[in-house]
Formats: structure tokens, sequence, C-alpha cells
């Protein structure tokens, strides 16, 4: 991407006073006009391609064509004002979030400058509330007393800041609803408790009505329906790779360390992103996992599978409707009452979570099948879980680091200065804070947090989540991005930190990218990559690598001399 | 841009005059003192009634909270059971932060960033807003239980200690209260908010600016009464008992400024179920809010769950069968041997 554009480019654009939004530096700068009355203008960087029409045909969803979002014509269903209508009807009355959502939000503004979308392009659509408004506008038109009322009166739809559905709202809808990453962190600050990625969901999902997603999620989602996984990895692929990643592993540990796949009787299912099985560096986070199993079969005889037809984590289903979500989510109880375990672990995943903590139970349980899950090596009781069945593998593992039951090798991630991030969902859709940070501190020697602005609940996210980690919109991703790399360029430069922790795989291959435009010079690592490097299994050989094959902390001479 | 406030201001003025000269000058008391103040608490109580049942007769399908803290984990970690709760009881004192000390408000913070050779965006703490909301909302309702010395006869002492705390500051004759004043002073600020800061100047709408205006006529009104024009108290209180009573009179002796005031506050409340103002109502029901972070320990039930296509393992392996078997996978139904 050499057209990319580059750092102070777009620093050069960063402006909190309102502006006409998207286009180029515009005139209108010093005369705002009323929001409404700027038509949407879709950038090339900014948006991401159409949804392939074999990809939504998989799950046959509505309206599947070849479409450009930069063409006039979108090829769009006859009656769509009518469907979309009938929409936004259906869902206020199956949604007492989305109607409240609609009609409480007094403007205070407090959501504003919160986004990470709004720091970093200084567009105003991308204030959280404006980006509700471009829903609401039209929901006072249609489904308010006093908007049809007002409407019939000339300049009554503006006092009452109400507009009809147009083709140009429905653009403006695509544009700026794949412009949210369902991060919530505005929710955080509304008095209220709207939360966006509420609108953002109920958007996408009447967008996908008459056909209008994008590719990079219709074809994660047409590839998980039909070969278990986002990234369409088939069975035997699946084998060959996890096959490679046991070799890797086997020439710096000396140790075998294969898994067991699709096993019925296993004791546990283990579940995690497929994105960690297909690319660096989430690739040495899987290879952790595959190690911390290895330990605890060889150790204490705990049987845990993997499984290639529930072999995603990850939902992007969640990001395309409630429905969606649900088809692809159901694998995982599927597999695991087929499978015969007794509870499923989940792997370090972002959205997943969010899926798996606050929505799965409800659309795929009872899970009556399943125990209530006690870790059999502690005797912990997951309380938290015992409904869903489902732990998180940072519950997991810090109950098992906290009994003393792995051994554990600090020095080798001694070169390591370590930040955290905390992943949007994780964070705001479940409280998953202090389990990784336990993890991290037992397995690293330099840990530093980033200011408590950008941490915790308060996490800015990647700027490549809800779907939105694709090529075509690198500059809408980088300016996403900026107020996370912002806060770790700060630890950066005050502590030397050079590595970025996190437990999500749309992190770990958004991040990357993020870091190298923002902040070079800091790694991307999975939680369970540096328990990977850390976990002594029982008859290695001496380590001098680490996962990613780089020498060990004072091992770099015995390199040397190696070679 | 300006129509945006200059008709709701307009709107404003037109009504106080509207009721003033009607009174003044048409002898409509009986309109503006009795049958439009029984029209807008009809509308208020109604239109407050039906919006409520109608956000409560939304399903809840799903319990998703916005978590703002460490969850429910494992027993030797912290939860932090108010911004986190998985009890009812956490969720209770959640809520009632929320609603009395609008603590999510209270984190709001300001974003700044520094085009120069750290290129840093900060974040201050801006506390503003939460003070001018709290003293705006704080002072509407010790002004509003102040009135209901006019609907009660004889005035309960609890209403009299309200009073007596409120004109603490003895200060003018008669006494001032300070809640009027405060009431007054937010309402301008928030105001100024919406017109100075160039980010709420664009988000903000017509029904943004209305309330803003008719309150600070009511709020003007009122202490123009009590301070400087002065009206006959006894008057009043006939007519507020009158209709407080269900038997109506209209005294003589009061004069337009008071049929003026009373217009505007039915127009508040006639107008406030159909507007934003129902965030009152609202917040008690924010599935955000008032839902506990509990879902993997207590299923919650979606009331309108149905049954979706899925694909099944079965047709799964039936696609992959023998690449399975080639890679040595395990599979449930041998290969169909066709040859």
């Amino acid at each position: 991407m050499s057209d990319e554009i580059k750092p102070d480019e777009l620093l050069n654009k960063i402006d909190y006073g309102p502006r006409s939004e998207s286009g180029p530096e515009s005139e209108s700068k010093l005369k705002p006009a009323s929001w409404m009355d700027t038509s949407v203008q879709i950038r090339p960087g900014m948006y991401c391609y159409a949804a392939k029409a074999e990809s939504v045909e998989t799950l046959s969803l509505p309206n599947a064509r070849s479409w450009n979002p930069l063409e006039d014509d979108w090829k769009l269903p006859d009656n769509w004002q009518e469907i979309i209508h009938r929409g936004i009807k259906e869902r206020l009355k199956k949604f007492r979030t989305f109607k409240i959502f609609m009609d409480v939000c007094v403007r205070c503004g407090a959501c504003a400058d919160k986004c990470h979308f709004f720091l970093g392009t200084g567009d105003p659509k991308n204030m959280p509330v404006l980006r509700a408004e471009l829903l609401r506008s039209v929901y006072r038109n249609d489904f308010t007393t006093a908007g049809k009322i007002l409407k019939k009166f000339p300049g009554g739809a503006e006092l009452n800041g109400s507009r009809p559905l147009t083709l140009d709202v429905l653009k403006e809808w695509w544009y700026y609803f794949f412009q949210c990453t369902e991060c919530r962190r505005c929710s955080v600050f509304c008095p209220y408790g709207i939360d966006t990625a509420e609108i953002t969901i109920m958007g996408r999902e009447l967008l996908n009505l008459i056909g209008l997603n994008i590719d990079w999620i219709a074809t994660p989602v047409s590839n998980c329906y039909k070969t278990g996984n986002h990234l369409g990895i088939q069975p035997h692929a699946f084998v060959d790779m996890i096959e490679f990643f046991t070799e890797d592993i086997e020439d710096v540990t000396g140790i075998n360390v294969e898994p067991q796949m699709n096993k019925k009787g296993a004791d546990i299912l283990f579940i995690t992103p497929s994105g960690d099985v297909f690319a660096d560096p989430g690739t040495y986070t899987c290879q952790g996992y595959m190690i911390l199993f290895k330990y605890l079969k060889d150790k204490y005889g705990l049987d845990i599978t993997w499984s290639t037809y529930a072999s995603e984590g990850g939902n992007f289903g969640f990001f395309t409707s409630h429905e969606t979500m649900k088809r692809l989510n159901a694998k995982m109880f599927a597999e695991a009452k087929r499978l015969g375990v007794k509870w499923i672990l989940g792997g370090e995943c972002g959205h997943m979570w969010r899926v798996i903590n606050q929505y799965m139970d409800t659309m795929n349980g009872p899970a009556d099948f399943l125990e209530e899950p006690v870790n059999p090596i502690t005797g912990t009781k997951f309380e938290n879980s015992k409904s869903t069945k489902m732990v998180h593998i940072t519950e997991f593992t810090a109950d098992l680091i906290k009994h003393g039951k792995l051994e554990l090798d600090k020095s080798r991630n001694a070169n390591r200065i370590m930040t955290f991030h905390d992943s949007c969902n994780p964070a705001r859709g479940m409280g998953l804070l202090e389990e990784p940070r336990y993890i991290i501190n037992e397995c690293c020697d330099h840990f530093y947090e980033m200011p408590p602005n950008t941490i915790r609940e308060l996490t800015f996210c990647c700027g490549s989540g809800a779907g939105l980690n694709a090529g075509e919109n690198i500059e809408l991703r980088m300016a996403g991005g900026l107020p996370r790399a912002n806060a770790v360029k700060y630890v950066h430069e005050k502590f030397g930190v050079n590595s970025l922790g996190t437990i999500c795989a749309i992190d770990r291959a958004a991040l990357p990218t993020l870091m190298d435009y923002w902040v070079p010079g800091v790694d991307v690592v999975g939680i369970h990559e540096l328990v990977g490097n850390a976990l002594i299994l029982p008859g290695e050989k001496k380590r001098t690598q680490d996962l990613r094959f780089e020498p060990l902390p004072g091992m770099e001479l015995e390199e040397d001399e190696d070679e | 841009m300006n129509q945006k406030y200059l008709i709701p201001l307009t709107a404003v003025f037109l009504a106080f005059l509207v009721a003033y000269t009607g009174v003044e000058g048409a002898g409509l008391q009986w309109f503006f003192g009795i049958v439009f103040p029984y029209v807008a608490i009809i509308a208020f109580l109604a239109g407050f009634v039906y919006k409520v049942l109608g956000w409560a007769s939304s399903a809840v399908p799903f319990r998703i909270p916005t978590t703002c803290g460490q969850q429910k984990s494992l027993p030797w970690i912290k939860q932090n059971t108010i911004d986190n709760p998985d009890t009812s009881t956490g969720v209770f004192l959640r809520m009632v932060l929320e609603i009395f000390l609008f603590r999510s408000l209270f984190r709001n913070t300001k974003a700044a960033f520094n085009r120069n050779a750290s290129n840093s965006l900060s974040y201050s703490w801006e506390i503003f807003l939460w003070l001018g909301a709290l003293a705006f909302h704080y002072s509407f309702l010790v002004v509003l239980l102040r009135h209901f010395r006019f609907f009660t006869s004889p005035v309960p002492s609890c209403l009299k200690f309200l009073e007596y705390l409120d004109g603490i500051v003895q200060l003018g004759l008669p006494g001032i209260f300070l809640s009027g004043v405060v009431l007054l002073a937010a309402t301008l600020f928030l105001l100024a908010r919406r017109i100075f800061d160039a980010k709420v100047t664009y988000i903000s709408q017509a029904a943004d600016y209305f309330p803003l205006f008719l309150i600070i006529g009511i709020a003007a009104s009122g202490l123009s009464m009590r301070y400087f024009t002065k009206v006959d108290i006894i008057g009043i209180k006939t007519l507020t008992m009158g209709l407080v009573t269900f038997s109506p009179t209209i005294p003589e002796g009061v004069g337009g400024l008071f049929y003026a005031h009373v217009f505007l506050v039915s127009i508040l409340f006639a107008y406030f179920p159909a507007s934003k103002l129902m965030h009152l109502g609202g917040i008690f029901l924010s599935p955000t809010r008032n839902m506990a972070n509990n879902t993997r320990a207590k299923r919650h039930v979606n009331p309108w769950n149905y049954d979706v296509d899925v694909h099944t393992y079965a047709q799964y392996e039936d696609h992959f069968r023998e690449k399975m078997i080639e890679a040595g996978l395990p599979v449930d139904k041998p290969v169909n041997k066709k040859e």
C-alpha cells in the first residue's frame, strides 16, 4: 500500500471542532451546516468492500448480488424503504434497548469525544451521539406521534430533528455503522447507559435486511458456517497447521505436544479464534495453549480436545444480525454435546467473549448436558460460569498459577517490557480485567500500565474490531487506533515498553500494523504466548529460543555459538 | 443553524405573551388557570404512563449490562460489586448512584490533541457538565417540592423544613431561596454550553433548546413574582387549592404574570412525555445499567427466542469426510464406498 496515508498527514486532519465530515478539507469549516444537510461522501480508505454475493448466499441472507458502494446504484430491492420500516418496527418491539435508546438521549455531549473514531478522524458523525442520531432522525420521523404530526407542517421536521429515510440517509447509515467497532466506550460515560454498540448492531441488522453487508464480515460468516471457522480452514488443513506448530514447539522445547482433535469423551473442549491458528503473532499464542495443555496432560492427566467443526471462537455473525450470531454460535454447544465433554474452555478473544458471556446461554442454552465447570486440578469451582459452562482461559490459567500448579520460568520473558491492552468486549461486556494482569505478572518481570483513562473499562479499541480489520479501510483503522497507539507510545517512551499484551485475536491481527504505523518497535503478544515461553514442560530440553525462534534472554551468545 | 434556537425561543416568548395578554386583555383566567393546567396534567400522566408501558412492553432478549469494573471471578480476585454487579443488591446500588448522583456523567473527561513534537492525546477530568446537571436537577426538585405548599393546607412540616433549609442563607426580604437562583443559573449554564461549545452546538436540536428556554422562562417569571413584582399570594393559593380539590375557582386580583408562569409550567408538563425529558423514566429501564452481569452463571431467557438453521456436524462431516479420514481425524460415519 504505497498510496497509504502518512501518519503526519493523518494527524494534520484531526480537528475536534465541527466541520463537514468525510469530504476533503472543506470550505464549510467556518459555517457548520446542520449535520442533516451534509450528504455522505464514501471515501476510499474509510470503507470496506461490499459483501460478495456467494458469501451472502451461503446462509441464504437477503439480496445477494454484486454491488459497489462507490456506484450510485446499490441494487436495492424496490421496496427497500418498506423493508427497513418494517425492520425498525419489529426491532422496537423485540429490543427494549433499542426503543429506550431511541427515546431518551438528551444530546448532552458526554459521549462526543469518547469514541476512538472521533478522536482519530475529527469527523463529527463519529461522535456516538450523532451516529445514533442518524437512525433516531428517521425514528422520530416515522415512529413518534410528535414526528408524525410535525412533519405535516412546513419546517416541522427540521424543528423535530427528523428526516425521511432517503437513499442518501441509507448510504450514510451504511458508511457510519461500519465505522463503529461496537466497543461500548461511549456507553460507560452515558448517564442513561445508551450503548452505541447496540444501535450499531440494530443498524447493521437493518442494513443486512436489504443486503448491505461488508465483505470482511460476510465472507468470514460464510466460511464459519460451512467449514467451522472464519478463515475457511478445512479440517485437514487445520490439522496440518497444528502439526506444523507441533514441529516448531518440538524444535524449541524438545517435546512433542501434539494435541487431540475431535476426541470423544475428553474432559474439556477447547475453542479459540481461528485467527490464532492462521497468522502471526496469534500463532504463538496458539502454541502457548498447546504447551499448556500438554503440561496439564502429562502432569495431571487432564484431557483437553480441540475441534475442527467448532474451530472458531469468534463470531462475525454478531456483526451481522442476532440471528446469524445464533446460527454460528450453535456449534459450540452442539460440539460439546457430541463429544461428551464436561465443560468448554475458551481461548483469548474479544467479541467471542461478549457473545459467550452475554448471549450464548440465552440463544443456544440451556447447556444441561454439561457439568458445572470445576478445575479438576485445583478443585476450584468456576461459580461465574455455572450455567453457560464455558470458562475463559485466563480464568483457568490464573487459577492454576494461584494454586502453584504451573512451574514457570519468568526469566524467559525477561526481555519483554510489557503493557496490557484491555480488549473492549472483555472489559466492557464482561469485566475480565485482573485475570490477564495476574498471569502477566506471574510470567514476566516488567509490566507497566498505560495511563488510567485508556485502560480497563476506559480502554480504547484497536480501531479494527467488529469486522473492520480489512485492508482497504486502512486509513480508518489507523485513525481509529490512534488513541490506543498514543497511550502505548507514552509507556514506550517513558518505560521502554516493547511488548503489548492482549487477549483478543483481532488485536493480534490488527495491533501489529497499528504499532508499525504509530509506535514502531512494539511487539504484540498474546498472554498465553508468555505462558508458553515461561512454562517448564516435564522433560524438556534446555531452551535457548522463545516460540518466535528469537534467542531467550541470556542465550544470545549460545545462539551465536550454535551458528 | 439559528432556527434551532430562535424558533424555540420565539415559541416560549409567544406562549408567555399569549397567556399574559389573554388574561390581562381578554379575561381568559379560566382557560390559563383551570382548563389548560388540567389538560396538561392529564397529558403528562397519560403520556408518561403510555411511554413507560410502551418501553416495558418491549422485550429484553439479552442481559447486556455495560460492565465498568472487575467481574465476579475467582475467589481471590476482588470484584467491583457496584460497577460490575452480579447480584440485585449490586444492581440496586449501581442504579441508586446513577439516578441520584449521575455516576456515569461524573466520569466525564475532555479530550485534547496537541499537534506538536509529542502529538499526544490527553484526557482531563471534566466536572462541569456533571455539576451543572446535578445543580439543575436538584434545584428543580426542591423548587417543585416547595410548590406543594400551594396544594396543601395545612402545609406539612417537612415542606416547611425544606423551605427553611432552602432559605438558610438569610438575604433580603422576602428571604431568598437558593433553589430558584441555582435553577436559573444552572439552566443558563446548560444553555451556554449548547451555544458556545462547538461540538454540543453541532449535535443540538430545537428539541434541546425548547425545554431550556421554557424552564428559563418558568424560573425567571417565578423569581420575578417572588422578589420583584409581587403577587397576591392568598389569591393564588385559593386558585391552586381549588385545582387540587377539584372545585376550581378564579380569585380576584391575581395578575397576568402568574397565569403566564402557570401556562409555561403547563406546557412543560404536557410536552414532557413526547420529549427527551422522558429520560426521567428511561433511566430506570435502561438494560445496560439495570441488569446484573451474571448471564454465564444464571441463564437469561429470551421470550422470542426461535430456532434457526444451523450447519450441523453431520452435514459438516458429510462434506469433509474423506479429507478428515485422510488427515487422521475420527469420523462418526465410515466413508461410503461407492465404487
